[in-house]
């Protein structure tokens, strides 16, 4: 029986996750960075990463979900969402429908249950197609409820960040997501349970000021972006061009705030380390 | 009469140069106020004021943001925009307050954490996340007040509080309206149109929730009679500060967790 439910949910996800993949539907793609030419079956066959110059596109929630968790393990968490348009925000509902539609998703953020290499773990994924990631109360919500039941059922977190930052047609509800996130985290981290925060492209605004750089272990993807102000905004603050590299991964490695750059190939073997180097003795 | 001010006007009084400061109040209502400095990893940051002072007699840290009136003030105290040095100063003085078991005040009155290189090398993301996770399970009383502009993580990274108090023309917002009209429709002149859509005034919060209680000004601003909102502001806190007083420890840390785990969730507060 076990068995039978476990394979429905792997094609499950694998449906999803389908939808869900950020390479562009042509056969043949070029990679925004280094410009080279490959074909979707190649792109999608390396995890989503440039064969010739190792860059990582982004990924969808339920595709990153397919290939960091164990076949079959996947099961969703749906905590109540807080409703929409708290602001009454002029033309922020048809947005949501609009996106809605062409994402299939219905907030920025996926939660659920899976194993990592036979760990039992909860991992969050937040997915930049949905309004860039922004913080909404959902994604609020969301995140917070994934932080509690992982406390309540003391399993290990993981959380995938890719936000630009506050859902601006929320205003100051976005803001008092990360004052809630963050106290989740609080709670959770007074268990004494792991939180291994992965930054993926784009981290930025009020995720980084929040639960993305509240991880035990904080692993990134290689060239990320991550801040908290925007690139844009500090050089209009400044006056001046930001250098090459300020504000990727590799800059926050150096100065400090990142544990290690991981590239997605090894992503999955390395937090089933991180996993296993945390069990418990039963 | 304040009642028919927009969210336009009202952030014009927030923004006053006149309007009172963090030394103001901190003159009216805190004596014996001992400033302390620096974070103790590498830095002061003089846009985060911070110290031990009495409050009705008792012993209570005092944090806030500091713009300064002259210009050359304004600049020493980077218009009152933090660095990641002064989040961590204002960390380090509340598990000082903590240890000490005397509750915690802040007066919030910024546009934003500063968007520099140097505060991104330092970790400013972290270091308003550190402040967010620690406040929300302090031991000890926190009361926050509103001032005059509260934008951004920069300004919660001060307000995660069991009270939150807000003077009647104070703003609190995700960001400026400025820059809230650059984002949404990359144009900043929009901005009084961004005012009105943003809710950011008190009355706005109260109804939704965000705050606990407005303290009066006299009518056209603070700026007008100062001692007036001090003397309200004295009879919030002092009233806030008793209720929360009776209560230590552990179910001051569940208080303030229920109240933001609340925010976005409940439909808006019936009107008062």
């Amino acid at each position: 029986m076990n068995g039978i439910f476990s394979k429905r949910r792997s094609r499950l996800l694998a449906m999803k996750a389908l939808r869900s993949s950020y390479v562009p539907p042509e056969q043949i793609i070029a990679c925004p960075k280094c410009g080279a030419e490959s074909t979707r079956r190649e792109v999608s066959g390396n995890l989503s990463v440039c064969p010739q110059c190792g860059y990582h596109w982004p990924l969808g929630g339920y595709h990153r979900l397919s290939i960091i968790l164990d076949s079959g393990t996947f099961r969703e968490l749906n905590p109540k969402l807080p409703p929409a348009d708290p602001l009454s925000f002029p033309g922020y509902r048809a947005k949501l429908q609009e996106v809605n539609r062409k994402t299939g998703l219905s907030e920025a953020v996926v939660a659920a249950t899976g194993s990592i290499h036979g760990k039992k773990c909860v991992v969050a994924v937040l997915d930049s197609r949905f309004i860039m990631g922004s913080m909404s109360a959902a994604v609020g919500e969301v995140v917070a409820s994934a932080v509690e039941y992982a406390g309540r059922v003391r399993l290990p977190l993981i959380i995938f960040s890719a936000s630009g930052g506050a859902r601006m047609q929320e205003g100051i509800l976005s803001l008092m997501q990360m004052a809630k996130t963050s106290a989740a985290l609080a709670r959770f981290g007074e268990k004494k349970l792991l939180y291994i925060s992965v930054l993926t492209d784009p981290t930025t605004g009020g995720v980084t000021a929040s639960f993305a750089s509240l991880g035990d272990i904080i692993l990134a993807e290689p060239g990320a972006l991550i801040g908290f102000a925007g690139p844009r905004v500090i050089e209009q603050t400044i006056g001046e061009t930001l250098p090459e590299g300020f504000q990727r991964a590799e800059f926050l490695m150096e100065h400090g705030f990142v544990d290690r750059v991981v590239h997605r190939h090894q992503l999955r073997a390395s937090l089933g380390q991180l996993l296993l180097l945390h069990e418990r003795g039963g | 009469m304040a009642e028919t001010l927009t969210a336009a006007q009202r952030v014009i009084i927030a923004r006053h140069p006149k309007r009172p400061n963090i030394n103001d109040y901190i003159n009216a209502l805190f004596p014996q106020f001992f400033a302390m400095c620096g974070d103790r990893l590498c830095g002061e940051d003089k846009a985060i004021l911070g110290g031990v002072a009495l409050f009705h007699g008792q012993p209570v840290t005092v944090i806030g943001t500091q713009k300064g009136k002259t210009l050359e003030e304004n600049l020493k105290c980077n218009f009152g925009m933090p660095n990641p040095e002064g989040y961590r100063k204002a960390l380090r003085l509340m598990k000082q307050a903590e240890k000490f078991d005397r509750p915690v005040i802040t007066l919030i009155d910024t546009s934003g954490a500063y968007p520099g290189m140097q505060a991104e090398e330092h970790g400013q993301g972290e270091a308003i996340a550190r402040n967010l996770y620690e406040m929300s399970r302090l031991t000890v009383p926190v009361i926050s007040v509103i001032t005059g502009e509260g934008n951004s993580g920069g300004a919660l990274a001060l307000g995660v509080a069991n009270r939150v108090l807000m003077l009647e023309n104070a703003v609190y917002a995700i960001l400026s309206p400025e820059g809230f009209a650059t984002i949404l429709w990359k144009d900043a002149s929009r901005h009084e149109e961004a005012c009105q859509l943003m809710k950011m005034t008190a009355p706005e919060l109260k109804q939704l929730g965000i705050i606990d209680e407005i303290v009066p000004e006299p009518v056209g601003g603070a700026h007008l009679a100062p001692e007036i909102v001090f003397r309200e502001l004295d009879r919030s806190i002092a009233a806030q500060l008793a209720q929360l007083n009776r209560h230590r420890g552990s179910a001051l840390a569940a208080d303030r967790y229920q109240k933001f785990r609340r925010m976005g969730m409940a439909s808006k507060k019936e009107e008062p």
